[in-house]
């Protein structure tokens, strides 16, 4: 009937019949071609991406933390340790797994006794985290604390008490600056190496000194704890865990005992004592005062303690043995013989000290106003004559004083591991023409020639002077401990002239010079030197005596002994000490520790008492002064658990007392093991 | 044929049975993995849960054709009200509410409405007059019928059981006979209004569930964090999975919702390609059992209820596996007879109960009418 409307096509029951059939095969074909669609791509992600998704997975599920190694020890030459490693307790935040981190940061602050500047410090490092990275909250914790904390930890999510190690130095301040300190590494640190060990909470490196010299020696290989950590990063289990390995130690040639003491020594003043061994250049001791303690270093330093040793005069964060340049005064006249004897003079030869010589149009006074009269090379040596050498080096002049006192060590820079060295000013005509675009005068000659003037030179670098004086032999310095003896090429100097100047630096001390109290107090050894002031400023601002103590005359001393057979050199350098005199009375005390550690010992005690106790006690007692005076309360010092007496300490030479604790003895790895058992904590090499 | 079993048990859709049974047990399992190794919390109440909804189910293919044309419009009536009931309640408690109530239970009208919606157009295209199916009168009213509840839930809102009511309702007006222009028409002014829809109806975390979709690597901890970490529970099974109980991605808490929604990556990161090959198999036999039931069916009503079920689950099955492989955005949508869930267990298991009574109209039917 609608036919004639030729578009509209009949439907009837049929035509639906069928629509249904043919569509419901149509869904059935695309449920078929989705069922296949999902098929094949989870055969595609279980299949063939199944390796990516598996290591993805595995990436989810472990979590891989590192364990800091501890680090390696270094050694004195008798393998004793002079920086070992503590146990510890730490607690570390990890601030991604934090839940309640108002809650957790202000109960750790009333464990710890955290100040509001600590929680700042703290708020800060841990928004710099990224991911799982944990945050070092604090260390050094007591056991009491360490254990407050650790029962707690069901309501801490986050938070990780650990045992670690810490960096420990039994002579504090003796070794500060020989051999640095370890701290954290800085943003530069890690940007430099890229080494995800260095951001690991407890991790430290070595920062100054022999500490960061030998960092990769004493670092070791971190371990490793694999960890199974659910997505809010609970930990489920340990999977597996690496033992770390150890940094490997270093061992100087520095003598643990010796160095302590001669730091000791120093005393309240400020200055440095480089003790060598002559016959292969091992250096024994490189102490520098005032010093900083390295373990308050390395329990991160507090601000208040570091403003104290930034603002003291004496620099105590300068390592004087190396960084310290002085005019070396009259200590160059040995060598400065040396260089007439080469150019022919003969040591009878004399000139009259009047107290005075004029040069051009100025008069150069000799020290003594008086006048030494006659005087030869011995007696201008033995007492310090200035005219003598005004004279004599006029008449040679200054090319062949300058080669000589580069022979002997002055302006070298040594090959040894330190992390800087200043080597000084050795001047001649070329030199200050290029330097000043002058011509040189005789009066440059005349001040050079007393160590004053441009002439500038280190600490070490006059010990190395006193140890080719005393052997007429190349001799080199050398920090690390090695068992071959070094073969040094002879200086070309005469039997005759070495044995002569010998003589006449012996009769410095022990003869008729200016250093009779420096005589050692011992029978059979003699010790040789000689004195050496340097003027600061001139003698119209201060007498160098006396006055301000930054006007003073620096006293320096160069020294061996025993004077016929030298065993030891060294120089002693007090800055602003007023004269040679503040210095060789150290040299001596350093040498009769070196002979007879007893009677060096009773000295030192004896002036300890007067000072007020050991540089360490001083040190902790001037913090706790200047802490006061900031307006600050300072928490007890650490006491390190050393009760008895540490093997590098200078009482370790001392005879064990009659009765209670027993004292080991200074030589050999059963010392260091029985050192190591009294100080409690320390763990086993 | 030799009976060994007795005819009243032989009779049982056995087809149909036997693999929902395996699949639920399965799903137990998968379950009691999800779990951490335990029946409880998931386990035993899916296996309770789903032996009360067989019983509902059971109770529904017992309809009688002349049951359901009378409480046809009725029901959906009713359910239409309780969503409206459903979101006065959010707006009063002031809050997206999608659910009531009940005592100890816990209805979703919107869940209901997807079966619902499937008998109210079977009904309405039963009565209507078979000259009228390419007139306007084939077309708005079962647009209203969809679209009423369809712009309920959408402003709930929960766009998974909008699209599953859209689905459901327009393969009903499919298999219905409406011309096929018409569904051409409606695709291709889809595919213009769901670019504007996408940027002004969805909420804002909806779009980022889209556009991570197409790169779930922008934002790994972000919005594709779901997708990623069900991508690497998937991909890590290999060929037959890390073993039962030991899926880390699950246990650890990687994977988001491994009892509901990601189930299935839950289920492949212990049992692999195998398993999911399994699943589909149960999923392949299920669903042909239902279009057997649809095509045998003599009437236009029992055809398109039953069509209309099959299509239902399908789209379950569909989106949820789709999401779960990153072919489709996260849009909270369970996986049916695996995931742990009451109200979307309950709407399949209506589905299924429309099917078995279908399935029995018709074995009512072909020994009567046609011998």
């Amino acid at each position: 009937m609608m036919r004639r409307r030729r578009p509209r096509e009949l439907i009837t029951a049929a035509t639906l019949r069928d629509r249904f059939d043919r569509r419901t095969a149509m869904l059935a074909a695309f449920q078929g071609g989705i069922g296949v669609l999902i098929a094949a791509r989870m055969t595609y992600l279980a299949v063939f991406e199944n390796e990516r998704y598996q290591l993805e997975s595995e990436s989810n599920r472990v979590n891989l933390s590192l364990i800091p190694p501890r680090r390696g020890w270094i050694l004195d030459r008798n393998d004793l340790p002079l920086a070992s490693n503590r146990a510890d307790f730490r607690v570390d935040v990890i601030p991604e797994r934090l839940t309640d981190r108002e809650g957790a940061i202000s109960l750790l602050s009333d464990v710890l006794g955290l100040t509001a500047a600590d929680r700042a410090d703290l708020l800060q490092r841990m928004d710099e985290a990224r991911g799982f990275q944990a945050v070092e909250v604090a260390q050094g914790l007591t056991y009491d604390q360490f254990a407050a904390i650790s029962v707690r930890l069901p309501e801490l999510d986050g938070v990780v008490p650990q045992r670690g190690f810490s960096r420990y130095f039994p002579t504090g301040p003796s070794v500060g600056h020989l051999l640095g300190y370890v701290g954290p590494a800085s943003r530069e640190d890690y940007e430099k190496e890229r080494n995800p060990l260095l951001v690991t909470p407890g991790f430290k490196i070595g920062k100054d000194g022999l500490e960061k010299v030998f960092e990769q020696r004493l670092r070791g290989v971190p371990g490793a704890r694999r960890v199974e950590v659910t997505a809010s990063g609970r930990i489920v289990r340990d999977l597996s865990t690496r033992e770390d390995v150890q940094g490997a130690p270093v061992k100087l040639t520095i003598d643990g005992p010796l160095q302590d003491y001669a730091a000791r020594r120093i005393g309240l003043e400020s200055g440095s004592v480089v003790v060598m061994d002559c016959r292969t250049g091992d250096l024994l001791c490189m102490a520098s005062m005032p010093s900083f303690d390295p373990n308050s270093f390395s329990a991160g330093i507090g601000r208040i303690e570091y403003a104290m040793l930034r603002e003291n005069e004496r620099v105590p964060l300068r390592n004087k043995v190396l960084q310290g340049l002085y005019p070396p005064g009259s200590t160059v006249k040995p060598m400065v013989s040396m260089a007439f004897l080469e150019q022919g003079l003969r040591p009878e030869q004399t000139v009259f000290c009047g107290g005075g010589l004029r040069v051009g149009n100025r008069v150069f006074r000799c020290w003594k106003r008086g006048g030494h009269g006659q005087v030869d090379m011995a007696k201008g040596v033995y007492q310090s004559c200035d005219v003598y050498f005004y004279h004599f080096a006029q008449a040679i002049g200054m090319d062949p004083i300058s080669a000589m006192a580069r022979r002997y060590g002055m302006g070298e820079k040594f090959d040894l591991p330190v992390t800087t060295q200043f080597y000084g000013t050795v001047p001649d005509p070329a030199w200050k023409l290029r330097r000043f675009k002058q011509p040189w005068q005789p009066f440059d000659t005349v001040n050079a020639t007393i160590g004053q003037g441009y002439m500038l030179s280190n600490p070490l670098q006059l010990a190395v002077m006193a140890a080719r004086l005393a052997t007429s032999e190349m001799v080199m310095p050398r920090l690390e401990y090695s068992d071959t003896v070094p073969r040094f090429a002879p200086m070309g100097v005469s039997e005759q002239d070495k044995m002569y100047i010998r003589q006449a630096m012996s009769d410095v001390v022990n003869g008729p010079g200016t250093a009779g109290r420096g005589r050692l107090p011992l029978d059979n050894v003699l010790m040789a030197g000689k004195t050496g002031t340097a003027q600061v400023v001139g003698l119209n601002i201060s007498d160098g005596r006396s006055g301000p103590w930054k006007y003073r005359d620096h006293g320096l001393f160069i020294f061996f002994a025993p004077f016929d057979k030298p065993i030891y050199a060294g120089a002693v350098v007090i800055e602003h000490g007023g004269g040679s005199g503040a210095a060789y009375p150290i040299a001596r005390d350093v040498m009769t520790y070196l002979f007879d550690p007893q009677k060096g010992m009773d000295a030192l005690l004896a002036l300890e008492k007067q000072w007020g106790g050991t540089a360490q006690e001083r040190l902790a007692a001037q913090y706790r002064a200047y802490a006061a005076a900031a307006g600050q309360s300072v928490p007890a010092p650490r006491v390190h658990a050393a009760a008895a007496v540490d093997p590098v300490s200078a009482e370790s030479r001392l005879p064990a007392p009659p009765a209670g604790t027993t004292m080991p003895a200074p030589t050999g790895s059963a010392a260091a093991a029985a050192g190591s058992a009294a100080a409690g904590l320390v763990e086993e090499p | 044929m030799n009976r060994i079993v007795p005819e009243p048990i032989s009779r049982q859709p056995w087809s149909l049975f036997v693999p929902l049974l395996l699949l639920v047990l399965f799903g137990a399992a998968v379950l009691h993995s999800a779990a951490g190794g335990s029946m409880t919390p998931y386990a035993s109440s899916h296996l309770v849960r789903f032996g009360v909804f067989v019983l509902v189910a059971l109770a529904l293919s017992f309809m009688t054709r002349r049951f359901v044309r009378l409480v046809a419009y009725p029901a959906y009536v009713a359910v239409l009200l309780l969503l409206v009931v459903v979101e006065a309640m959010g707006a009063i408690g002031g809050g997206s509410q999608r659910w009531i109530n009940i005592g100890p239970l816990v209805l979703q009208p919107s869940e209901l409405m997807k079966a619902a919606i499937v008998v109210v157009l079977a009904r309405f295209f039963e009565t209507l007059p078979v000259g009228m199916v390419n007139t306007w009168r084939a077309l708005v009213p079962p647009l209203v019928m969809i679209g009423l509840p369809v712009m309920l839930v959408l402003t709930q809102p929960d766009l998974g059981t909008a699209l599953a009511i859209l689905f459901g309702g327009g393969l009903v007006m499919f298999f219905a006979g409406l011309p096929l222009r018409w569904f051409v028409g409606a695709g291709a002014a889809g595919a213009l209004v769901v670019p504007l829809a996408f940027f002004f109806l969805l909420q804002d975390y909806q779009q980022r569930r889209i556009t991570t979709l197409f790169d779930p690597g922008a934002d790994p901890l972000g919005a594709g964090y779901h997708i990623t970490q069900s991508k690497i529970a998937i991909g890590s099974g290999g060929w037959f999975g890390k073993g039962f109980g030991n899926g880390t991605q699950s246990h650890l808490n990687y994977l988001p919702e491994p009892h509901t929604d990601f189930v299935f990556a839950t289920m492949a990161e212990e049992w692999g390609l195998a398993g999911g090959l399994f699943v589909l198999l149960m999923y392949l036999l299920i669903l042909r059992w239902g279009f057997a039931v649809a095509l045998s069916s003599e009437d236009r009503l029992g055809r398109l209820i039953a069509a209309g079920a099959v299509a239902t689950i399908f789209f379950y099955i569909a989106v949820n596996l789709l999401m779960v492989m990153g072919f489709a955005p996260v849009v909270g949508i369970p996986l049916p007879f695996l995931s742990h869930g009451g109200s979307a267990l309950l709407t399949v298991m209506i589905c299924i109960g429309l099917l078995l009574m279908v399935h029995r109209w018709n074995t009512r039917v072909s020994p009567r009418g046609l011998s």
